[in-house]
């Protein structure tokens, strides 16, 4: 594997801010028990592993047996987390289905390197449909950071709730762009700036995109909103129909298949409660490929670029326009 | 050594429930639950910790049925244990019945919701490890199906087991060679059964897994093979009990009707002990 695309002076990948929060959350907690498919230096588990050796345990490569594994933990009173890929974790949906979701367990499942951004590796390695999975099972919440520090402040929230929750993390690092002083709150968005000419919504690493391209359309005139959509499900219909009402025109932006990711879950809201104008920057029902991060966000239509031009295309429906 | 008339006596009246509940229902799985009649007879009436007035005591032993379809035959054993009144088995597989089609975890006494066969073992395996983490000394026991044996997950599951040397932990395959769309061995052989999870680093035997006797002998030696998962092979008869049903895949998924029911109750009852 190559290295990742190089953030911004003091940028960090969210899979770091995952990575000491566990740490300190095994410190803290001694019913946390951490599950890796043999990843622990790539998903950051490690930390915890050094520490902690007798509560970590490398079940090999096998994501079905980790996640049934990792279901009976709970029912003894362990709060296991479980790391792989996000994209492995296709392989055990039956057992999340049945054993995790259905028996309503305490199970945490990490899935790093989220995304097309994790490039070389190319599609079998990039998850680009694990939202859309993982909100569809009943009883599983869906949480999706957009930096360290919110990574960070995410893990130890999840901690605390009692039921199965897929927290959705990068690998590369990306601009801190959020509050450090503001609290997490599960299921609750963030503002990151105000507008009220258009809103972004944006999860996990398309929310700093979202930021800059904010900026640009800022100098265009165009004031645009960017919520910070970190809890995916259960989502914050409030903040959706606020924006919808204020802003009048939506669009979304994830590195994330277009079908049943966050713009699928912003289009059920703004469809049943406050139908506006929506534009969804996400992959367009496509595998990706090898490449740089970079490259592959842009060859996907996943930049700030991509999200100006969708940004124009709703306030131009807004407006009236095709 | 319990008196192992009285188990046999014990089996025949839970051959009589499980017919008489999937009848009730008009749909299930006999076959399976037939088969699986003396280990579950073995576990509740003999072996497992458990306290059927206090069904989430913290020291009892944890029983998983990976093979969910058999949810008759658990829901009418722990009926029968004093789980929840046996009224109710009449309601099973009926809208808005605790008692659902594939074992349920809203069922009193039933640990574990299964039913997407071969992840029952993975669970086990976690409460096991639970438990020595947690130093605390109940066992953990699983019936798998031979169906489900292949799955991978199960394999893994093995794996684990042994590698994490879980010897608080007994799986018992209910081996009975039949599964929905014929015999397993022309499906997909797994034969020798014990032979290979001994090369999985697994304590395994067989046995016959309709003799109480043997049945209960073999449960004693659970927990004699330190650092090992113990894995009891019980051969057993798919629809056992019932002769139009025996070893007939047709018998894996439908229920008797009327009159079929009739003649296997009488034949179960006519046996002699």
């Amino acid at each position: 594997m190559t290295a990742g695309m190089k953030g911004p002076a003091g940028s960090k990948a969210t899979r770091d801010g995952f990575g000491e929060a566990l740490l300190q959350l095994g410190r803290e907690n001694k019913d946390i028990v951490v599950l890796s498919g043999d990843l622990e230096d790539s998903t950051r588990a490690e930390y915890f592993k050094k520490e902690f050796p007798e509560r970590f345990f490398n079940l090999g490569i096998a994501e079905q047996d980790i996640a049934g594994t990792a279901a009976g933990l709970s029912k003894v009173g362990l709060v296991p987390f479980i790391c792989s890929f996000a994209a492995f974790w296709a392989n055990a949906f039956g057992v999340f289905r049945v054993s995790v979701c259905y028996n309503n367990c305490n199970v945490k499942i990490v899935g790093t390197h989220s995304g097309i951004s994790v490039g070389p590796d190319g599609a079998t390695a990039q998850a680009l449909e694990d939202i859309a999975a993982m909100t569809a099972l009943p009883n599983m919440s869906v949480v999706c950071p957009a930096d360290a520090a919110e990574a960070e402040k995410a893990t130890r929230a999840i901690a605390a709730i009692d039921g199965p929750i897929y927290l959705r993390l990068g690998r590369e690092a990306v601009p801190s762009v959020t509050d450090k002083e503001k609290p997490f709150i599960f299921g609750k968005a963030c503002v990151l700036k105000d507008g009220a000419g258009a809103a972004i919504i944006a999860c996990g690493h398309m929310v700093s995109e979202s930021l800059k391209a904010a900026e640009k359309l800022s100098k265009e005139g165009i004031e645009a909103r960017v919520i910070n959509m970190h809890t995916i499900k259960p989502i914050d219909r409030e903040e959706v129909v606020k924006a919808a009402k204020e802003a009048g025109a939506i669009v979304t932006a994830e590195e994330h298949q277009v079908n049943g990711g966050l713009g699928s879950a912003v289009a059920g809201v703004l469809a049943c409660e406050c139908p506006v104008p929506l534009e969804m920057v996400a992959v367009r029902d496509a595998f990706g490929e090898s490449g740089e991060g970079e490259e592959l966000l842009k060859k996907y239509n996943l930049k700030e670029d991509d999200i100006i031009k969708a940004v124009k295309r709703a306030v131009s429906r807004k407006n009236g326009g095709g | 050594m319990p008196d192992i008339k009285d188990l046999k006596e014990k089996a025949r009246k839970l051959r009589i429930d499980i017919l008489e509940t999937i009848a009730g229902a008009g749909s299930g799985h006999p076959g399976g639950s037939l088969s699986c009649v003396e280990i579950l007879v073995g576990l509740y009436y003999y072996k497992l910790r458990h306290k059927p007035c206090d069904p989430a005591w913290d020291g009892r032993d944890r029983f998983i049925m990976s093979k969910g379809h058999a949810s008759a035959a658990l829901y009418s054993i722990l009926a029968s244990c004093g789980y929840f009144p046996k009224e109710e088995l009449k309601n099973y597989r009926k809208l808005g019945s605790m008692l659902q089609g594939h074992a349920y975890s809203g069922v009193p006494g039933v640990e574990f919701s299964t039913g997407s066969l071969g992840e029952g073992l993975s669970v086990a395996n976690g409460m096991a490890l639970g438990a020595k983490i947690k130093k605390k000394d109940f066992k953990v026991y699983c019936l798998l199906g031979d169906g489900e044996m292949q799955e991978g997950q199960v394999w893994e599951a093995a794996m684990t087991a042994a590698q994490h040397k879980l010897d608080n932990l007994c799986a018992i395959v209910d081996h009975n060679g039949v599964q929905q769309n014929g015999p397993v061995a022309r499906i997909k052989n797994e034969d020798p059964l014990a032979v290979r999870l001994r090369d999985f680093g697994w304590n395994a035997l067989d046995i016959n897994g309709h003799d109480p006797e043997d049945v209960i002998k073999a449960l004693d030696l659970f927990g004699q093979a330190a650092g090992k998962p113990t894995a009891i092979v019980a051969h057993t008869i798919k629809g056992k009990g019932v002769s139009f049903m025996e070893g007939d895949p047709k018998w894996h998924g439908k229920a008797p009707d009327k009159e079929e029911l009739s003649k296997a109750l009488e034949e179960i009852k006519r046996e002699k002990i």
